[in-house]
């Protein structure tokens, strides 16, 4: 069966390639940035290149439990690397914002109040410090089941990420719907009444 | 250079059009015959600071919606559109309305180059030098009637050669509009070139507006429509969200744009490492245009 063999395969995989192979695009994009790969203004590329990333990484980890639940495949191992992943490029992101596109503090603060869609992004980052923090396996065995309760800010923070997404679009656009539509639609399989009938 | 718009060129002053298409000579020629004293001296030497943009930052980083809403997507997907022939139509409150062609256009306007700072509603920025004509010219052709108090404006819609109208992003096709009096103003003109070459179609060939005092998104391009009207006319990016694109759209560093600030902006061509720059009220153009706007509130007619 497909769901045994990924699952074999998958459990060969160390999770530090996970890492290693997730974080090329940081040096490909800054080299790209430099040499004109992104465009003829690079900043504001490069930005939004590692926002869609980080978009994309909780995506895939809100995949990992419904692929266990509905297909059998276990991608359990690798959760916490692809949290972590996508907390790395929001921080990127933030910062490439922050450092080159906004370039001072009070530029930085005044968009984070006076701007809606910043701060909603800004709150998706704010939740997301604390997942990063207690991702670890002494967190985990410190916090016992408020670990898991805690881990269900992810939820939220997918919602704050696509909505900041859709906000900041100019016009009608489809790409930022799409995301938080399969987003809502993942949200939706947890939904226990749900999880019943795809199930059955 | 930027400043030489007080137009002291007729029609009657017709030189070949490749004389016109070349700055030097104009200037040679300007400066020859007399026509340019110790006031355009200083303005030239004034306007010398604005460095035109590289011709590849110009041509491959547009916002031209009708063939997608990524930067660099209108200079992949716009040499679909055909340009040739082409025909604007000019109506409403006219004594001359009818189909135009580009060429009939072309052969009746005096050319030259305007090198203009370009702001985006994005708070980016380039310098362009522009060839084309003033707009007042064109609309003086057909004949502006009395009760002419404003000029529409509408872009091709050809979802056969435009990729992105077929989403719809905006409500198609683009519209724009212009007071009669900004619309008569020396600085605004048609463009029909960049650098003395065609202007791109990314760029809004065969024929664009420009309104350098206002964002770039005023300046509508591939025009097929111009219709003077009594009342002001609908505007794309108003329709589309009136809270945060009104009907002047004049640059005003004073008046933020509600996502994000309009205090400065960053030269587009300037790398990773570029410093953002101030922006400046009315794009610089504050002496020339302010007093269109004497009473109004510009926060309240943004």
């Amino acid at each position: 069966m497909l769901a045994d063999r990924i699952n074999q395969v998958a459990r060969k995989v160390p999770t530090w390639a996970v890492y290693i192979v997730s974080l090329i695009p940081v040096p490909v994009l800054l080299y790209m940035a430099q040499t004109g790969g992104l465009g003829r203004e690079p900043i504001g590329a490069l930005e939004h290149k590692l926002g869609e990333i980080a978009l994309q990484l909780v995506i895939v980890g809100l995949c990992i439990s419904p692929l266990r639940r509905f297909a059998g495949v276990n991608l359990i191992r690798f959760r916490r690397a692809v949290g972590v992943l996508a907390f790395i490029y929001v921080l990127l992101h933030l910062l490439v914002w922050a450092v080159l596109d906004v370039q001072t503090l009070d530029r930085v603060i005044a968009d984070v109040i006076k701007r809606p869609y910043i701060t909603i992004g800004m709150a998706a980052f704010v939740l997301m410090v604390p997942l990063a923090l207690t991702s670890n396996n002494m967190s985990v065995r410190w916090l016992g089941p408020v670990w898991r309760r805690l881990h269900l800010l992810t939820y939220p923070i997918a919602i704050l990420a696509s909505v900041h997404f859709i906000w900041l679009s100019k016009g009608f656009q489809l790409e930022p719907l799409v995301y938080l539509s399969v987003i809502l639609g993942l949200l939706a399989l947890r939904v226990p009444a749900l999880v019943k009938k795809v199930a059955a | 250079m930027a400043h030489r718009w007080k137009n002291t060129l007729t029609r009657a002053d017709a030189t070949p059009l490749a004389a016109y298409m070349n700055r030097r000579q104009i200037m040679a020629g300007a400066m020859g015959l007399g026509l340019m004293g110790a006031a355009g001296m200083a303005r030239a030497q004034e306007a010398e600071e604005l460095v035109p943009s590289a011709w590849e930052d110009i041509t491959q980083y547009n916002n031209f919606y009708e063939f997608g809403t990524g930067k660099g997507d209108p200079a992949r997907n716009a040499h679909t559109l055909t340009t040739e022939p082409w025909t604007v139509v000019i109506d409403g409150l006219v004594d001359n309305p009818g189909d135009y062609s580009m060429e009939q256009i072309m052969d009746a306007m005096t050319f030259e180059e305007r090198i203009y700072r370009f702001r985006c509603v994005e708070a980016w920025s380039m310098v362009i030098p522009w060839n084309g004509f003033e707009l007042a010219d064109l609309l003086t052709l057909a004949g502006v009637q009395e009760g002419g108090k404003y000029v529409a404006f509408e872009t091709a819609l050809r979802p056969d050669e435009m990729p992105g109208v077929r989403f719809p992003t905006l409500d198609w096709p683009y519209v724009e509009g212009l007071r009669m009096d900004e619309a008569m103003h020396p600085l605004t003109i048609m463009a029909t070139g960049i650098y003395d070459k065609t202007i791109p179609n990314q760029n809004g060939a065969p024929m664009r507006l420009v309104v350098p005092w206002k964002y770039g998104f005023k300046s509508i391009k591939s025009i097929v429509r111009i219709t003077v009207t009594e009342d002001e006319p609908p505007t794309s990016w108003n329709k589309a969200n009136g809270r945060e694109y009104g009907f002047y759209s004049n640059v005003n560093p004073e008046v933020d744009h509600p996502r994000w600030s309009q205090a400065s902006e960053r030269v587009v061509g300037g790398g990773l490492f570029s410093k953002r720059q101030p922006t400046l009220m009315f794009n610089g153009y504050e002496d020339e245009v302010a007093s269109l706007y004497a009473g109004m509130d510009l926060r309240a007619n943004y």
